[in-house]
């Protein structure tokens, strides 16, 4: 009787992950299928074959003169892999700080942080642009990149990480070989600190490459915005007027790289999301 | 020996030059803009047309200004559209993480489905209003597939009602975020003592009594952080909402979120406004910032006796727990 119910339960649990996943991929799947198909075809209605007009539709995007996609394909790999090494080392070296020394202000500094860890960036636009403005950095990449030097939460991984994997010892034992302080943060500890590096760049990298808000109040230029902008300049102009095709290929560029880096890495990635999260 | 002592002082010094950087950038790019944008919220400071008026100091004008103008509304419809995707998101999520961590179930393709239901956090949320827009227009594909099967004659017009707009957003906030909570979640499940679970099934108790009697209770804390943790992250609202409405809101403004406004504020340059709502904001987080901070800190290496103490209390609930059942 028992495992009768037990079974029930199984089926039921099947049906409602079969549901959700279904749910999670069906919107991607008519997005790959449309993404194949021309502009006429799209207007005819739903189809959940592919058509033969992919390679058409991104030449399409690629070369379209008034949506500069391979400009912002590049920025927002510049912005992305700049912000993931910066804020990865830095938050790497402030976490070693406040995890190897005692200092006078060691607890002070450790608190502050984890007391600003989840504070929202939007709160401080205003001043943030103001800022900007007056330092002459309007309108470049810079301001997207430099900020994530202070990553409360990349920090926070990081010091959890070398509570687990970094022992006292051995700092110890590179100073009595002479080695100077530096020297054995970047030849000692970073390379322990590898795989939590390699799980915080890659969730900086995501974040920065699907960062919209701030990017677009600093961002004017066209040649200069980064992917998220361009893709809100779609949605922004006469969208009756678009080639469809072309409108469907854009949010591929946009979306595809990330789930295939994903599914190739989705193990790593998926073990890395509680690594950080509260310890219970 | 003496010399060692005082070489050990010099290093403690060192932690002031790693720390240094994140200081500094902090400063520069937060502290710095916090106070400005304070400072920008007493003063009456914005464009019209060519024209810049202020910036004249007006106490707290803006304040009280920003309270007539709807204020209220979008906070409410923030929070609206913030619950309206976070009770499905909790409700599923926590189902899930129970019945992938119960080991009498052994769920066939655990970790594919896994990989699958996180997928969608991963996706740029500019891009997947972009694709909801399109897919769920007047003449997009899932009108034209309501059609062709004959479910309906006239296309939905989704985007044009309150609960349309306001559920499509709820549903992209719900495929964003369940799968990140369903693994925090279970996460959490992993960390309770499985004798707790054994002991309950030896004295017969039912897969609801688990759930609601020692599984729910065990993860309290952390239930209690995803929900501050997503309050804050629904107070952050704009890319899903401001693509897909195209920064209006529509309709009626019915699902214009505080940031949506903040940015009016900003594009449009009205300084004091923006300071005044930014302020606002400030307040709402830091008080939840608080929480979550406490919520941390009760568990870092820092605070050793609190840390006891919450596991002294945490001991005490198991065995209240197990009490519990055996009554």
């Amino acid at each position: 009787m028992k495992s009768h119910s037990e079974r029930t339960r199984v089926v039921i649990a099947q049906i409602v992950l079969v549901i959700l996943s279904f749910m999670c991929m069906f919107f991607f799947y008519i997005l790959i299928i449309n993404s194949t198909r021309s502009h006429v075809e799209l207007q005819k209605g739903f189809s959940f074959l592919p058509s033969t007009h992919f390679a058409k539709n991104l030449t399409n995007v690629l070369n379209d003169g008034t949506l500069p996609v391979v400009n912002g394909i590049i920025n927002s790999l510049i912005v992305a892999a700049c912000s993931a090494a910066l804020s990865t080392y830095f938050s790497a070296m402030t976490a070693f700080g406040l995890y190897v020394y005692d200092f006078k202000l060691r607890k002070a500094a450790f608190t502050f942080i984890m007391a600003i860890m989840v504070m929202p960036t939007q709160v401080t636009a205003l001043g943030f642009l103001r800022l900007i403005t007056n330092m002459g950095m309007y309108d470049t990449v810079l301001p997207l990149i430099i900020p994530s030097i202070a990553s409360p939460a990349v920090f926070y991984f990081m010091y959890s990480y070398m509570e687990s994997s970094l022992p006292a010892a051995l700092v110890e034992a590179a100073r009595i070989d002479g080695a100077s302080e530096f020297r054995i943060f970047n030849q000692i500890v970073i390379p322990i600190m590898k795989p939590a590096i390699a799980v915080q760049a890659i969730f900086t990298f995501v974040g920065s490459w699907n960062n919209y808000f701030i990017p677009a109040l600093v961002l004017q230029t066209k040649k200069k915005m980064t992917l998220p902008i361009l893709i809100a300049t779609l949605r922004g102009a006469d969208y009756m007027n678009f080639d469809m095709g072309k409108i469907y290929m854009m949010i591929m560029v946009a979306i595809v790289p990330i789930i295939i880096v994903y599914l190739f890495l989705s193990r790593f990635i998926i073990a890395g999301i509680t690594l950080g999260g509260v310890k219970e | 020996m003496k010399k060692k002592t005082k070489k050990a002082k010099n290093y403690s010094n060192y932690g002031y030059l790693f720390i240094a950087p994140f200081f500094i950038s902090f400063v520069i790019f937060s502290l710095i803009p916090l106070v400005d944008t304070i400072k920008n919220s007493f003063y009456e400071y914005y464009t019209s047309g060519l024209k810049v008026v202020g910036p004249n100091f007006i106490d707290l004008q803006n304040y009280s200004q920003i309270l007539k103008a709807d204020l209220l509304k979008y906070t409410g419809n923030t929070f609206v559209l913030w619950i309206a995707g976070f009770i499905p998101q909790i409700v599923i999520a926590l189902i899930l993480a129970a019945w992938f961590t119960d080991q009498h179930m052994k769920l066939r393709g655990r970790k594919v489905y896994e990989v699958i239901i996180y997928m969608p956090n991963l996706i740029m949320a500019s891009a997947f209003a972009m694709l909801f827009f399109t897919l769920f227009s007047n003449s997009g594909p899932v009108n034209s597939l309501l059609q062709q099967l004959h479910i309906t004659k006239e296309p939905i017009r989704f985007l044009a009602s309150v609960s349309g707009t306001r559920g499509l957003i709820a549903l992209m906030n719900f495929l964003m975020w369940f799968g990140n909570t369903t693994i925090m979640l279970m996460s959490a499940i992993n960390g309770v003592n499985p004798e707790l679970f054994e002991a309950a099934n030896l004295d017969g108790c039912t897969h609801t009594q688990i759930f609601f009697r020692i599984t729910l209770p065990m993860i309290r804390p952390i239930l209690t952080y995803t929900l501050i943790t997503s309050l804050i992250g629904g107070i952050q609202m704009f890319d899903v909402p401001q693509i897909l409405t195209n920064g209006n809101g529509s309709p009626d403004r019915s699902s214009m979120t505080l940031i949506m406004l903040l940015n009016n504020y900003l594009k449009t340059k009205n300084y004091g406004m923006a300071g005044a709502l930014s302020v606002y904001l400030f307040i709402i987080s830091g008080i939840l910032c608080f929480i979550v901070y406490r919520f941390i800190n009760t568990d870092s290496s820092d605070n050793e006796a609190k840390a006891k103490a919450k596991r002294e209390k945490r001991q005490k609930k198991i065995a209240t727990v197990e009490g519990g059942i055996t009554v």
